[in-house]
C-alpha cells in the first residue's frame, strides 16, 4: 500500500520522541515497546561530561616537589619531532655559553608552546625520554586574543607530578615504574654522584641539543 | 513547446558555500530548464599540501596528518600509513594487535556508514532527524575512541608494528555492548527509510553508475560494489585478521542512489558479524605493539627504512584507501603519496548527473560520500 513505509517510519519518530519524557518511557514500557535511550545529551556547561583517562588536549611539563625541579633537560628532541613545530625551547646558559644546571640537570630558560597551531598529536609526550612532558586534559582554555594569549610559556605549562598521579593515575603509574626502573639501572655505575645519567647526554646544548642521539630507554 | 521555444543553457553554481555540498567543494552545473547538460567540479578549496608536509615530517609524525585527512574515519586512515610503512620496513604486527585493528576499522565503518547515511537523508529534505539518530549511535562509537586513543576524532592511534598503546580495561566489554545493542538501531533506521516511498521515488533509478563505467573510472569501496562488482580488499588483500574473519561482501543490482544507501547498511550488519568474530577470537593478552613499533614511536628518526618504496592499501569505509611511500634511506619519506577513495569516486559525478535534475545532482553528491579534507588534501 502507497504510503504504508511513510507511516511506520512516522511511528519512529514517534516512538523516540514519547520516549525522551519519563512518562513517554513508562508507557512504551507498558506497551512493550522499546525505550530506547531517552536524553542523550547533556547541557553544557552547567553539566559537563566525564572525559576518558586517557583524553588528551594540550602538553604540560612535569615537576617534582617544587617548580624549579624540572624533569625536562631542553634536550630538544620534542622540539624537533613536533610535527607542525609549535615548541620553542632554549636551554638555560651563562654567559660564558656553558649550561646552567639545577639538580645536576640542565633545564630551559624558555619553554614556549603555540597552542594555536598544536594539534593534540601527543607526538611530544611519546618521544620526551626523561617522561617530562604529558598531555592535560583541561580543555576549556578559549581566550579573546590571538596573539601571546595563545601562546603558553614555561609557568603557564608547568604542573606537579601529583597533578599527572590525579588526573591520569593509570598512565602515571607505569611513567613512575619506567621512570624507577631507570633510575635503578644508573644507580650501580656511579653509586655516590646522584646526577641522573640524562645530563651527560644532553650536556651539548645549544642548537648542537638537535644532534644529540636519544639516550637509550628503560 | 520546446521545439518552438529556444532558450540559452542557465549556468549555476552550486557550492562551495552550500551545506549540502559536504565541504568547500563546487559544482559548476549549466542547466537546460531543470535537467543538468553538464557538471563541472570545482575542487581545491581545502588544500592544505598534506602530501608534501609529510614529507616534512618522521615517518610518525605524518600519523596525526592522516587523522585529518577522512576526520570521520581518522582509525581507518592510520591502518592504512602503516600498513604501508610495515611493508616498507618489514614490521612485524602481534596477534593481539591484529584483531584491535580489526575491531577499531570496523568501528570506524559503523561510524561512516551511519553518518553518510544520515547525511543523504538530510540532503534529501528529511532534514536533522535521521541525521540525529544517526549521530547519536556515533556518539557512543566516537567515546570509545576516545577511551582507547584520547580523541574521539584525531586518534592518532593505529601505529607500524601494532596500535599505539593496548586498549584500556573494559573496552572490550564496551565494544560488546554497543554490537549487541547497534542492530536494533539498524532495524529502526531501516523501518524509517528503507521502505518509505518518497525515498524510493527520490532514489532508485537515480544518478545510475553502470558497471563498466565504475571499473573503468577505478570507482571502490560500496559505489563500485553497489554496481555489482565483488571486490572487497578485506577479502582480495587480506590485511590484519580479516582472512579468518566469515562476512559476505553486500552487492548492488542497479547501481543507482538507492543501492547506495542500501548496500551501506547491509555492510553494517557484515561489519556486526565481524566484531563479533573478533570480539571472541581475540587473544586476551600478548602485545598490541611490537619491539620495532615500540622503538619507532619512542624514536621516530632512528627508523630509516631502507630505499625502496611501498603501496599499502586497505579497505576504508569510503573505498581503497592506498599510501605509496618512496623511502631514499632516510628518516622522512622521499614521496609520499595518497590515493584517496572519495577523491577518485567523485571523478563519475558528472557521468552519473548528465541528464538528471538538479535537485538529483543533490542526492547523487550525498550517495558517493564524500569528505573534502580527503579529496582536496
Ligand atoms: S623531549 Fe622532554 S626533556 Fe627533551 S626538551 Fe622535550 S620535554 Fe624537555
Ligand atoms: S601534542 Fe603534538 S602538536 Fe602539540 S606540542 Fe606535542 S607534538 Fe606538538
Amino acid at each position: 500500500m502507497i504510503g504504508w513505509g511513510v507511516l511506520k517510519g512516522m511511528g519512529v519518530t514517534l516512538r523516540q520522541f514519547v520516549g525522551t519524557y519519563p512518562a513517554g518511557r513508562r508507557l512504551l514500557k507498558a506497551l512493550r515497546l522499546p525505550e530506547g535511550d531517552g536524553i542523550f545529551t547533556i547541557s553544557y556547561p552547567e553539566t559537563k561530561q566525564q572525559h576518558a583517562e586517557r583524553f588528551r588536549y594540550f602538553p604540560f611539563l612535569v615537576y617534582d616537589a617544587t617548580p624549579d625541579n624540572l624533569r625536562c633537560v631542553a634536550c630538544k628532541i620534542c622540539e624537533q619531532e613536533c610535527p607542525p613545530q609549535c615548541i620553542y625551547i632554549t636551554m638555560a646558559k651563562d654567559e660564558q655559553n656553558r649550561p646552567l644546571k639545577t639538580n645536576g640537570r640542565t633545564f630551559p630558560a624558555q619553554f614556549d608552546i603555540d597552542v594555536a597551531i598544536c594539534m593534540s598529536c601527543r607526538i611530544c609526550v611519546d618521544v620526551c625520554p626523561f617522561e617530562a612532558i604529558e598531555m592535560d586534559n583541561r580543555h576549556e582554555i578559549s581566550t579573546h586574543g590571538r596573539g601571546p594569549e595563545l601562546m603558553f610559556d614555561k609557568s603557564a605549562l608547568l604542573r606537579s607530578a601529583d597533578y599527572f598521579q590525579q588526573i591520569k593515575p593509570t598512565e602515571a603509574a607505569t611513567v613512575n615504574a619506567r621512570l624507577a626502573a631507570k633510575a635503578a639501572k644508573a644507580q650501580p655505575p656511579k653509586p655516590a654522584a646522584p646526577t641522573p645519567p640524562a645530563a651527560s647526554a644532553s650536556d651539548t646544548g645549544g642548537a648542537s641539543g638537535t644532534t644529540t642521539p636519544p639516550p637509550p630507554h628503560a | 513547446m520546446t521545439d518552438t521555444l529556444k532558450t540559452d543553457l542557465m549556468e549555476i553554481n552550486l557550492g562551495p558555500q552550500h551545506p549540502s555540498t559536504h565541504g568547500v567543494f563546487q559544482m559548476a552545473v549549466q542547466l537546460d530548464g531543470e535537467t543538468i547538460v553538464s557538471l563541472k567540479p570545482v575542487l581545491g578549496y581545502l588544500h592544505r599540501n598534506h602530501e608534501q608536509i609529510c614529507e616534512d615530517v618522521s615517518y610518525i609524525g605524518c600519523f596525526p596528518y592522516t587523522d585529518r585527512l577522512d576526520y570521520f574515519c581518522a582509525m581507518t586512515n592510520n591502518l592504512g600509513l602503516a600498513v604501508a610503512i610495515e611493508q616498507l620496513g618489514g614490521i612485524e604486527v602481534p596477534e593481539r594487535a591484529q584483531y584491535l585493528r580489526v575491531i577499531l576499522a570496523e568501528l570506524t565503518r559503523l561510524v561512516n556508514h551511519t553518518s553518510v547515511t544520515g547525511f543523504l537523508l538530510n540532503d534529501m529534505g528529511a532534514f536533522g532527524t535521521p541525521l540525529l539518530y544517526a549521530f547519536r549511535e556515533r556518539e557512543k562509537i566516537l567515546d570509545l575512541f576516545e577511551m582507547a586513543s584520547g580523541s574521539r576524532m584525531m586518534c592518532n592511534y593505529i601505529r607500524p608494528g601494532g596500535v599505539r598503546e593496548d586498549v584500556p580495561e573494559g573496552f572490550l566489554d564496551r565494544v560488546r555492548g554497543i554490537t549487541a545493542a547497534y542492530p536494533r538501531f539498524l532495524d529502526e533506521m531501516e523501518t524509517l527509510l528503507t521502505e518509505n516511498e518518497i525515498i524510493r521515488q527520490r532514489t532508485q533509478g537515480v544518478g545510475v553508475l553502470p558497471r563498466e563505467l565504475a571499473v573503468s573510472a577505478s570507482v571502490t569501496g560500496p559505489m563500485l560494489r553497489a554496481s555489482g562488482v565483488d571486490y572487497d580488499l578485506r577479502k582480495v588483500d587480506g590485511y590484519a585478521a580479516y582472512p579468518r574473519m566469515r562476512f559476505k561482501v553486500p552487492l548492488g543490482l542497479a547501481g543507482d542512489v538507492y543501492d547506495r544507501y542500501y548496500v551501506r547498511v547491509l555492510e553494517m550488519r557484515e561489519s556486526l558479524k565481524i566484531l563479533e568474530q573478533a570480539l571472541k577470537e581475540i587473544p586476551a593478552s600478548g602485545p598490541a605493539l611490537s619491539a620495532k613499533g615500540q622503538q619507532i614511536g619512542r624514536s621516530p628518526r632512528t627508523f630509516r627504512p631502507p630505499k625502496g618504496d611501498a603501496y599499502g592499501r586497505i579497505e576504508s569505509p569510503k573505498g581503497e584507501l592506498g599510501f605509496y611511500l618512496v623511502s631514499d634511506g632516510s628518516p622522512q619519506p622521499y614521496r609520499y603519496h595518497v590515493r584517496a577513495p572519495s577523491f577518485i569516486n567523485l571523478t563519475v559525478l558528472e557521468d552519473m548527473c548528465r541528464g538528471q535534475k538538479v535537485a538529483d545532482a543533490i542526492i547523487i553528491l550525498g550517495s558517493v560520500d564524500i569528505v573534502m579534507g580527503e579529496v582536496d588534501r
